[in-house]
């Protein structure tokens, strides 16, 4: 694990894990650095100093999150961290400076062991990244991170660091006070590293000298308590309120900075336990690190398809979707033909690529040398033979079967063997629209979501005759794009489509109860949708709806339809012609000047009734809807594993991650409360809420969607 | 109650306005209570051994007013070692509530006289400086849904559908109300000019008015809880209370709101016997009191419920009243108190309130008592009623009777 090596009496301690990929702070680890520290304590009369560095390429990347998981009870999750602070505590405690040789990446427990060191100097390159993101899982920075780093950039500038996770990249480091110094080179770091060894003997931490005081200010002073009331108050907004770790850590921050250093740690080890024992950090480790990573891999890619590289593709439809997926694409260095159907709209797609750049540019994320590069890679054209050296080729024109089946014909006509089509409907059935195709097996949908450039999820969906090849090749494109694939079978509104209208749909259906409209708004953020579902409702636009609607009672009969969306669609679109947003009427108002309101007439409309939900039972509902969706699509067969089914409703439609996603939820909820739940609303509300099958079963075995 | 409470005299200071550039910056905290203190001495012929106790009202009880202000005061004004003192805190009803518990002790005939009043020198230590686990902890903020009042206040008007309109034009009546007060000079009585250390005049007159203004000029002001509100995030803590509201309309400001300023008041309360022995005509008696509370995010919606339980207790009714003093802490909350104990504008506020006049924080609620004594008098009527809402819902009411 630590390779010793000794230099001006300076003890040099290389990490290198030998039993994981990255360096992380595991149990091994833990295990060899109280044996260094044991070592480094018996000798503390001998040496002038030890620093720390690793030989991999990042310095730690982070601890280890099943090590974490494995503590189920609050007080062997408090004993294991406390183990650590006790560790850190006792180095820095050492009667000898030390310093962190940051050579790379070193987040969440990586650096804590550096903030455990009195000195940090960074190797300055593009792969550095310091941070503590622990929040981001709903947990806290627990090795000390929370004490230790306000203590040393006061709490102003730690907060947002601790409580949005943020990761540092370049000069910011240095500038933040994250580290005392950068080097160029790996010998101009352990060069500071060892100067300041020399030059620094009686070196401690801070808040270990008596004089000590938090620097730019104490919590007890007018700027402390203006901030801490604000950054609490930024906690209630937008369905924060549903997430325990960020207020746990500003917890941790106010309170530990007016105790003494150790009965802070000790602080923050309770908070530390209560989090990852809850239920919080358990879904988002689950769905959000394991389940993120585990459809980055690719688990249903077949194993006999060789991984290519995607090196040319052709977009068709120069529109909104084309244009970010043209981007994304040339973003990571695949060449795109960008067609419309004149040069004109293509180079307007094109355009939207520019705008990105100059933007990402004036920000300092990207260089004009870069920018142009990209730009050069988009191939703005009107000729439908430019599809010929596309690996594959994505369809976003307007969701009309017809123009869809003449685009297909026209370039499948112009395509090279082996070629991918793949369409980027996002509620037509894929086998349907392979219909026209001669070659269905490579025939794909690939569904993005807008702002592309965003947007972190693409749904891949298999029609009935797609081959594994074509779903591979698709994969590969997906992860080189740097996005999220979630792979699902085929079905009107596929997975994500279909379980977001739901949400939308719930909404009308509260509309109808006689819930107050603003309560419908406020219940969806509350719950963490990123918005209501009538703002949704018009941002879909309700002739769209309108249109799908139509659409599927003209394929299935009124029968497939709910009456209340039905009729709402008709009411806004033919009799109100309120069409949502883009007409700047519908279920809101969009004043030229100030805020959408909603519009006051609703209220009149949908008179409010005594008996409707409350607010909270309103957040049930919202929620509910959609994961009994989910279940269904899982029943279905259209989504096969609860992974992608969490991870496709997190990053798909803004299902909230506290959850864990629309399957967690379940779970979050309680398998058992939550079907007692769905009878009672089956009762109230009708038979949408009707508890599926899938679910009666998993609550008899007393399994969750996860176990086996 | 048990015995009769009179109230022999009742002081103020003018209202300096609460900001460096203010007329009574230069006045620390305690030359303001020695003023009132000095005044009430010497009106009186007081032999201060008479005085058990001194209660003052002070909302920032910090720094220079920090460490029982109104046991230094009583020092500091020279008045004898045996006069004991206390600092009072009940948020902005402080100084009101500084009388009702002199009051109190009166009537149980524990003591026989006592200097009530309050202190706030906002211009030297501002508000919010006392810190408090209700703003800034963090836990304690979430679990009570801290808000700040000017929060609470457009949430009040947007419940109630208070325009802007409507509260400007309340805050200009409130002007006009003051201005005319001062011509026709009925606050002399009550008025102690604040002096310097060399008999040099600070302030002898309420510097927060401003008579000129111009509803047109007032539109002019921005919301002064927008940006606290939208960017800070506070608006969001309302929807765990009125989720049906999808946003506050922010309609208060500098010109609808109570002003800040510096200034203190002091009342001379004692029952029959004291004032039987110094010879002292009584000007008003304590007739009932009452403290409550609200729900705490709407916060300021206390003055309704506090009046009709006090009134209640006097076994009278609203209309009984001759006249209300309701505290100008928002321009929603005196509508909205008017609203609801369904009375006559015309009885209330007769004088201008906070909005023209200044709401220091901790002697407001005393400064009020005043001014209502005063006006009985002038009108020669009889009843009158100061009421106050309070941070975190509360409410406070005080009924007197002209003798």
């Amino acid at each position: 694990m630590f390779t010793r090596e000794e230099k001006d009496g300076v003890r040099i301690l290389k990490l290198a894990h030998p039993s994981q990929p990255m360096n992380v702070l595991d149990e091994a680890f833990m295990d060899e650095f109280e044996n260094e520290l044991k070592d480094l304590e018996t000798n503390q009369g001998q040496l002038k100093g030890v620093i720390i560095t690793s030989t991999k390429p990042e310095f730690i990347a982070g601890a280890d999150l099943k090590m974490i998981a494995k503590h189920k009870e609050f007080e062997s999750a408090k004993k294991f961290v406390l183990r650590l602070h006790d560790m850190f505590r006792r180095f820095e405690l050492l009667k000898m400076p030390s310093v962190a040789a940051i050579n790379g990446v070193a987040l969440g427990g990586g650096y804590e062991v550096c903030l455990a060191c009195h000195y940090r100097v960074a190797l300055n390159t593009p792969k550095l990244q310091i941070g503590l993101p622990e929040v981001g899982l709903g947990l806290l920075p627990g090795a000390g991170g929370t004490q230790r780093l306000p203590r040393i950039i006061g709490f102003v500038k730690a907060l947002p660091l601790l409580m949005q996770g943020k990761k540092l990249r370049g000069e910011t480091i240095l500038k933040e006070g994250l580290v005392h110094e950068m080097a160029d080179s790996t010998e101009e770091m352990m060069q500071k590293a060892m100067r300041y060894i020399q030059e620094n003997p009686e070196s401690q931490q801070p808040w270990d000298n008596k004089k000590f005081r938090i620097p730019n200010g104490d919590v007890h002073t007018p700027k402390g308590y203006q901030h801490f009331a604000s950054a609490s108050a930024m906690l209630e907004d937008k369905g924060r309120r549903c997430y325990p770790a960020p207020r746990a850590i500003l917890r941790c921050v106010y309170e530990g900075l007016q105790m003494p250093f150790d009965k802070a740690l000790e602080f923050e080890a309770k908070q530390f336990a209560k989090l990852s024992t809850g239920k919080e950090s358990k879904m988002m480790i689950r769905s959000l690190f394991f389940g993120i990573n585990q459809c980055n891999k690719g688990v249903s890619r077949s194993k006999d398809v060789e991984k290519k590289e995607i090196k040319e593709i052709a977009m068709l439809g120069a529109g909104m979707m084309g244009a970010g997926i043209a981007y994304v694409s040339a973003k990571a260095g695949i060449e795109v033909q960008l067609k419309d159907v004149t040069k004109e709209a293509a180079e307007r797609g094109k355009s939207y690529s520019q705008k990105l750049l100059e933007k990402a540019v004036k920000r300092g994320f990207s260089t004009e040398k870069k920018a142009k590069a990209l730009l050069d890679k988009i191939h703005a054209t009107d000729n439908p033979a430019s599809v010929a050296n596309a690996d594959i080729v994505v369809e976003a024109v307007f969701e009309d079967r017809g123009l869809k089946k003449r685009v297909t014909e026209e370039s499948e006509a112009a395509m090279k063997d082996g070629a991918i089509f793949a369409s980027n409907t996002s509620t037509l059935p894929i086998t349907g629209l392979a219909e026209p195709s001669k070659r269905p097996e490579n025939f794909i949908g690939l569904h993005f979501f807008s702002p592309v450039d965003k947007m972190p999820l693409v749904e891949i969906i298999k029609g009935e005759k797609t081959r594994p090849e074509a779903i591979a090749r698709c994969l590969d494109y997906v992860r080189q794009i740097k996005k999220t694939p979630i792979v699902v079978n085929d079905g009107r509104g596929f997975y994500t489509s279909r379980c977001f209208m739901t949400f939308v749909e719930e909404g009308i259906f509260a509309l109808h109860d006689g819930v107050h409209p603003g309560v419908i708004e406020n219940a969806g953020r509350a719950a963490g949708m990123p918005v209501g579902p009538l703002c949704v409702a018009d941002e879909i636009s309700l002739d769209l709806m309108h249109h799908i609607t139509k659409q599927t009672i003209d394929d299935l009969g009124e029968s497939a339809i709910s009456k209340e969306l039905w009729q709402t669609a008709k009411l806004f679109v033919k009799e109100l012609n309120r069409n949502g947003k883009k007409a700047g009427k519908g279920f809101y108002e969009y004043p030229e000047e100030g805020k959408k309101f909603l519009w006051p007439e609703l209220t009149k409309r949908f008179p409010a009734k005594e008996e409707a939900s409350s607010f909270e039972e309103m957040q049930e509902r919202i929620l509910m809807r959609q994961s009994i969706e989910a279940i269904r699509c899982i029943e279905d067969g259209v989504v096969t594993n609860p992974v992608d089914a969490d991870v496709g409703s997190i990053l798909g439609w803004g299902f909230p991650a506290y959850t864990g996603g629309a399957i967690s939820y379940v779970e979050y909820v309680g398998m058992k409360k939550f079907l007692e739940r769905t009878e009672t609303f089956a009762k109230n509300f009708g038979k949408r809420f009707a508890p599926p099958e899938l679910l009666q079963k998993k609550v008899k075995e007393g399994k969750g969607f996860y176990d086996k | 109650m048990a015995k009769d409470v009179f109230i022999y005299d009742a002081v103020r200071t003018p209202r300096g306005r609460g900001k460096k550039t203010g007329a009574l910056n230069p006045a620390r905290p305690v030359e303001l209570t020695k003023t009132v203190l000095d005044a009430v001495r010497e009106r009186n012929q007081l032999d201060t051994k008479d005085v058990e106790d001194i209660i003052l009202g002070c909302v920032t009880p910090v720094g220079e007013q920090g460490a029982d202000i109104a046991k230094l005061s009583a020092l500091y004004a020279g008045y004898d070692d045996s006069v004991a003192g206390v600092q009072i805190n009940r948020f902005c009803a402080s100084g009101l509530e500084a009388i009702n518990q002199g009051a109190c002790s009166i009537a149980a005939g524990y003591t026989d006289l006592i200097i009530s009043g309050g202190i706030e020198s906002m211009s030297r230590v501002p508000m919010g400086m006392d810190g408090g686990a209700w703003m800034i902890d963090p836990q304690v903020s979430d679990r009570i849904a801290f808000v700040p009042q000017g929060i609470s206040a457009d949430l009040m008007a947007t419940l109630d559908g208070v325009t802007r309109e409507d509260a400007d034009t309340f805050a200009i009546e409130s002007q006009k109300k003051a201005a005319q007060a001062w011509e026709e000079k009925r606050f002399k009585n009550s008025i102690i000019p604040v002096q310097d250390e060399f008999g040099e005049t600070l302030l002898d007159h309420d510097e927060h008015m401003r008579p000129d203004t111009t509803l047109e000029g007032m539109a002019k002001l921005s919301p002064s809880f927008t940006e606290m509100g939208q960017k800070y995030g506070f608006d969001a803590f309302t929807a765990r209370k009125y989720p049906h509201l999808e946003s506050l309309n922010h309609i208060h400001h500098a010109g609808n709101s109570s002003g800040i300023v510096d200034g203190a008041a002091a009342v001379l309360l004692g029952n029959k016997k004291i004032g039987d022995r110094y010879g002292w005509k009584a000007r008003g008696r304590v007739k009932a009191m009452a403290v409550t509370s609200t729900e705490p995010i709407l916060m300021l919606a206390g003055p309704g419920p506090a009046s009709k339980k006090a009134l209640d207790k006097a076994g009278i009714r609203a209309s009984d009243i001759d006249l209300w003093e309701i505290n100008e802490a928002f321009a929603a909350v005196v509508l909205r108190a008017i609203r609801e104990l369904d009375i006559d504008p015309a009885k209330v506020n007769v004088n201008g309130g906070a909005i023209a006049l200044g709401h220091p924080l901790g002697a407001t609620g005393a400064m009020l008592l005043g001014t209502v004594l005063d006006e009985l008098e002038r009108q020669q009527k009889n009843l009158g009623l100061v009421t106050l809402c309070i941070g975190g819902g509360m409410g406070i009411a005080t009924v007197v009777e002209r003798v």
